[in-house]
């Protein structure tokens, strides 16, 4: 199963990529863990600098951005 | 943009059959011809600034201001927070990696003010509707205030009111991907897309209220609330600005038509700084990074400098 975390403390870009992300996970019928993390420590320990961000399986896959679904897709098939 | 006043004008006088001279069609063609024309204007700056975007990323960012000086570090700090994506939920890790990388305070500051202030959006906005003096001059001013506001920031030796964690926090390292130039004109399109979408609505809405204003307000209407003759406008048209912070996208159209009833030059440009730069959620939002006083000092250096460049224009140009 993907683990997915979309980092952001909370604001409207991270709810738009929230939203890209389960869209992308039903579309492919993927069984995905998603979560949002707006711990800001945990945000740092990632790198990340610009939110919002999404970290598949451990990997920081965009920050600062929001890909849409066809993107997000090609990073969970 | 000869063509684009003749399309207006032919959908409004020809197309819908109007009279000349009509208010509500002299609104409509106005409302048309600054709709198509920011929206085109808009689109190419975002692009534009999508592709800088792939070169100035915040890791690189934070490398070329780690261990700056004061004075070229303000000014490479205010220049570059121009193209960097800012929403205000970024201010916090963006500031903490900042802090971590070595980058002064001051040079931090200059980043932080400069970045929402002048931005691509306000900047498309202002060109199309005001054309390119003023968004020059409204640039080069905020630009100036960056500078300045991160100095004396700096100057005052406040690291003792940033929270204690921030200093502790170690951030991770981050890989960041090399672009090649097909991806960057493949992000420069998404960011095209994406960011025209989402304000193009407010756009429509804002150049709507501001062509009513122009066909139904009487010229002059401002004159005396808002002229250059009345001091204290300076100060309100900045407490105004507070609450508008949502929405540059919205409120420049309408400040252009207040500005063609006679709102003074320094007054409006004083009221779109303070609308696209102080805004509450940002500053609630640091809250978690930088204790009240700093906040408190941060707000306070940039009103008072939104009311001296009012007072300024509106002294000098009017």
């Amino acid at each position: 199963m993907k683990k997915i975390e979309i980092l952001g403390m909370g604001c409207p870009n991270c709810k738009r990529l929230e939203e890209n992300v389960r869209k992308a996970a039903s579309e492919l019928g993927l069984e995905a863990e998603i979560s949002k993390v707006a711990d800001i420590k945990k945000i740092m320990e990632y790198g990340v600098m610009a939110t919002p961000a999404i970290v598949v399986d451990g990997e920081v896959k965009a920050s600062g951005r929001i890909p849409d679904v066809a993107e997000i897709k090609r990073w969970l098939s | 943009m000869g063509v684009l006043e003749d399309f207006a004008g032919w959908v409004v006088f020809s197309v819908l059959g109007m009279g000349q001279g009509d208010m509500l069609a002299e609104s409509l063609n106005f409302f048309i011809y600054d709709t198509i024309k920011v929206m085109l204007l808009l689109a190419f700056m975002t692009f534009l600034v999508g592709i800088i975007r792939t070169f100035v990323t915040p890791v690189r960012v934070r490398k070329w201001l780690g261990g700056r000086k004061e004075g070229v570090g303000n000014a490479l700090a205010a220049l570059l927070g121009v193209p960097t994506p800012f929403c205000s939920c970024s201010a916090v890790p963006l500031f903490i990696g900042f802090v971590e990388a070595g980058v002064p305070l001051g040079v931090t500051f200059s980043f932080l003010i400069s970045a929402p202030l002048v931005n691509e959006i306000a900047l498309a906005l202002l060109f199309g509707l005001f054309g390119w003096e003023v968004a020059l001059l409204y640039a080069g001013t905020g630009l100036l205030i960056a500078v300045f506001a991160g100095i004396l920031i700096g100057r005052m030796g406040l690291e003792k009111e940033v929270e204690g964690f921030v200093y502790e926090l170690k951030a991770g390292k981050i890989n960041e991907k090399k672009f090649t130039w097909a991806e960057r004109i493949e992000f420069a399109k998404s960011q095209m897309f994406d960011i025209t979408r989402r304000v193009g609505p407010f756009i429509i809405l804002g150049v709507g209220v501001g062509a009513l204003i122009h066909g139904f307000v009487p010229v002059g209407f401002l004159a005396d609330i808002a002229g250059k003759d009345n001091p204290l406008a300076v100060p309100i048209a900045v407490l105004i600005g507070v609450p508008l912070y949502s929405n540059a996208a919205g409120t420049i159209p309408i400040v252009q038509a207040l500005m063609a009833k006679g709102m003074a030059m320094g007054t409006a440009l004083a009221l779109m700084m303070s609308i696209t730069a102080l805004s509450l959620p940002e500053m609630i939002i640091l809250r978690k990074v930088l204790k009240p006083k700093l906040i408190a000092i941060f707000a306070g250096i940039l009103a008072v400098s939104f009311v001296i460049v009012g007072l300024l224009f509106n002294a000098l140009v009017g």
